[in-house]
């Protein structure tokens, strides 16, 4: 294929800019979702009782106890960048492994969370609450699918020894997008759940 | 993304084009190569959009329906705005010839992620065949797609909206990639200030593109959702807001007029000094009034909703930051009027396109403000003003930026001459047809004739009798130079690496250039604009 190797000969340069380039996509996503939180915004002025009314029928337990599932797999995430640094590729996918089973909680979580609406025959078409709430949400857990299937693949990539101290791209770039997804739930939460 | 190199090695002196069959276009990684598919793909739809205008036309030569039914007629509006704006006019200069350019004109020997950039391209392909897959239930709703009717008509929309979701994702995708290969690439000694300033135009744009594209992808998917599973964000029957809409719609696609005509603007600014042999005059100015205009861009979406009932006081913020958004705009103006000032000037066909831009653009510019003040846009929205001063700017600017792109680098990335004769003829007929066209629809405009009927008032039919005829004859110039560009690519003289004598990197490659670009890293030691030097 035109003897293009598609690789930098420098491994400095393509740190950086496989740095630049995640960073860049962070902020394209930050633009994504803050479509939806300005519709939020616009909707909760306009609507303020429809939104103290319906927030209260989130199950508030549930959603605090995903922030916790949520931010300990970031946590697995920053030891398993931390062990990769320093070389030791089997700590990197057992930390990595403990963060995609607890998005895989998260996930499941979530799905007893809507099923319980569906059950009382709340749907996104039911008010404008429910209908961000489902947006919102949906999109981040379209997010954090997405990431268990990434931080799979570079799992996958460190069992066929790509990894070392000198050479992590892929986990330190991924383990970010992991932060951001983290991140973006940490405004639902109290967005959704928590402000009356 | 792996760190193992062996670029190096590979320098084999062959031109990008040597490889033959089809696989080696459909898994290439080569940008050049990208981006000639680009090119393709963007002027095929070019054609195609052009050939809905021309049915347009057809049908106004007469005031009452008589070719096509109304629904035929908004159909065909439709599909040609839609088809210009996301396959043609947003990525054929971006994707295109900025795929081909920037790793030349930076020193580099490719993007910085071109397996990225290979993906880009096919998200692109697959968004258009869903696009045409929308087709069995064609849209009738305006390329603006606005609420409550897009909620709500028979119309493929969801189809649609998937299709641009794709589009857009592959134009973050590009604009990233573009980013990261300006900020990273660049050669030895190519400091920001020795950048030619097509690169500053591609830089701001990609800026647009990775922060505006994923607003109006959710407003998509909303549109989506607000289909299949009844959300109301934009349905006042539900407590939603169809404004809202035009908010996030607007969010991106005001900023993504800039996508359209920045790239063009940085054609207009490596062709002027070339061919008036001189450096060009206020570079630092031509090069942050692009950023300024991509920055101040995002501030001014309102200014298409002045009748939409916003709030007075949001209309006269919005109004007042389009004036301000015209500064950096006329500041480039200014500058190339001043390179030209006493240059040695010659009329090759890409100077003629590109001296088009510039008188278009300033015709097409200076209709903005009528626009944009609260008082006249009351008059004038939605009437064929506007669309002239649309087309002033975007196929008399934008169009007429990418054809200047087309000729300037034809040789470069073919390896052939084009017919300079045939050329000039076909300018001369574009030109012409232009004006005549899109010229009248300016008088009918300020008369009161609205946009977007298949039927109007008999009094406007003179000039659009006009103005079809115009249409006419712009064709026959596109048409006469697309034969030229098959002609010349099989039958043209071969090209030397540097026809133009230019001095920006680009023409010390090979024509065509070889895969790897440059045999080796080329140093630069200075700007790309010492025209009329001892040296050049």
């Amino acid at each position: 294929m035109s003897g293009h190797s598609g690789e930098h000969a420098d491994p400095a340069v393509a740190f950086e800019s496989a740095k630049l380039g995640v960073w860049t996509f962070l902020a394209t996503e930050v633009l994504l979702f803050g479509a939806l939180f300005t519709a939020y915004t616009v909707f909760r002025m306009k609507y303020p009782e429809l939104f103290r009314a319906e927030h209260a029928k989130l199950d508030r337990v549930l959603g605090a106890v995903n922030t916790v599932v949520l931010i300990t797999s970031s946590l697995m995430v920053v030891f398993g960048v931390d062990a990769i640094k320093r070389g030791k590729a089997r700590l990197f996918e057992a930390c990595f492994g403990a963060t995609i089973l607890l998005a895989a909680v998260f996930l499941c979580i979530k799905y007893l969370e809507y099923t319980a609406k569906f059950h009382h025959g709340i749907y996104p078409r039911t008010n404008l609450f429910f209908s961000i709430y489902f947006m919102l949400t949906g999109l981040h857990g379209i997010h954090v699918l997405l990431g268990m299937g990434l931080l799979s693949y570079v799992i996958i990539l460190s069992r066929r020894g790509r990894f070392s101290a000198s050479y992590y791209t892929p986990a330190e770039m991924s383990g970010l997008y992991w932060h951001f997804v983290d991140l973006v739930w940490i405004y639902l939460f109290p967005l959704l759940y928590l402000i009356g | 993304m792996e760190g193992v190199g062996r670029m190096e090695a590979e320098g084999n002196g062959r031109g990008y084009l040597a490889e033959r069959g089809w696989r080696s276009w459909a898994f290439t990684l080569d940008h050049k190569r990208i981006g000639a598919m680009y090119l393709w793909t963007t002027i095929f739809f070019f054609l195609a959009g052009g050939l809905f205008a021309m049915l347009l036309r057809l049908e106004l030569l007469s005031p009452q329906a008589r070719y096509f039914s109304n629904h035929a007629y908004n159909v065909f509006f439709t599909l040609h705005g839609a088809m210009m704006i996301f396959l043609f006019i947003i990525p054929a200069i971006p994707s295109g010839l900025g795929n081909f350019f920037i790793p030349l004109h930076i020193g580099a020997r490719d993007v910085a992620f071109p397996r990225l950039n290979l993906a880009s391209y096919w998200v692109f392909a697959a968004g258009f065949l869903v696009i045409i897959g929308s087709l069995v239930a064609p849209m009738d709703t305006g390329w603006t797609f606005y609420t409550p009717y897009s909620a709500k008509s028979a119309a493929a929309v969801t189809t649609l909206s998937l299709g641009i979701f794709l589009i857009g994702m592959s134009s973050i995708l590009t604009g990233l990639n573009f980013i990261v290969t300006i900020h990273k690439l660049r050669a030895p000694g190519m400091t920001w200030h020795r950048l030619p300033l097509f690169i500053w135009g591609m830089y701001s744009t990609s800026i647009i593109q990775v922060i505006a594209t994923p607003v109006v992808g959710v407003t998509f998917l909303l549109l989506a959702a607000e289909r299949i599973l009844g959300v109301g964000f934009f349905d006042p029957a539900k407590g939603g807001d169809p404004v809202l809409f035009q908010h996030f719609f607007w969010f991106y696609s005001h900023p993504v007029v800039y996508v359209m005509i920045l790239p063009a603007m940085g054609i207009v600014s490596e062709v002027i000094p070339v061919f008036s042999r001189k450096p060009i005059f206020g570079y630092k100015a031509i090069a942050y009034s692009s950023v300024a205009i991509a920055l101040g861009g995002f501030l001014v979406w309102g200014h298409h909703m002045f009748t939409s009932g916003m709030s007075p006081l949001a209309n006269t913020i919005f109004s007042l930051m389009t004036f301000f958004v015209a500064v950096p705009t006329a500041v480039k103006v200014f500058n190339w009027t001043a390179t030209l000032y006493r240059g040695s000037i010659t009329f090759e066909a890409p100077m003629l396109y590109a001296l088009t831009f510039i008188f278009l653009f300033i015709v097409g510019g200076l209709t903005g403000p009528f626009l944009g003040a609260l008082a006249t846009n009351v008059q004038l929205h939605d009437t064929y003003f506007v669309v002239a001063h649309f087309h002033y700017t975007m196929m008399g600017g934008t169009v007429m930026g990418f054809f200047a792109g087309l000729h300037y680098w034809f040789p470069k990335m073919t390896g052939k001459m084009l017919n300079e004769k045939v050329a000039r003829a076909a300018w001369a007929l574009i030109f012409v047809g232009f004006n005549v066209t899109f010229f009248t629809m300016f008088i009918v405009g300020v008369r009161g004739m609205p946009r977007r009927y298949a039927e109007y008032l008999p009094k406007f039919q003179v000039e659009n009798v006009i103005s079809t005829i115009g249409s006419a004859v712009l064709a026959a110039g596109i048409l006469v130079m697309c034969w030229n560009f098959l002609h010349g690519l099989r039958k043209g003289a071969p090209a030397p690496a540097n026809p133009w004598r230019a001095l920006s990197l680009e023409w010390r490659a090979a024509s065509p250039p070889e895969t790897e670009n440059f045999h080796e890293i080329p140093h630069v030691t200075d700007w790309p604009y010492g025209y009329g030097t001892p040296k050049a």
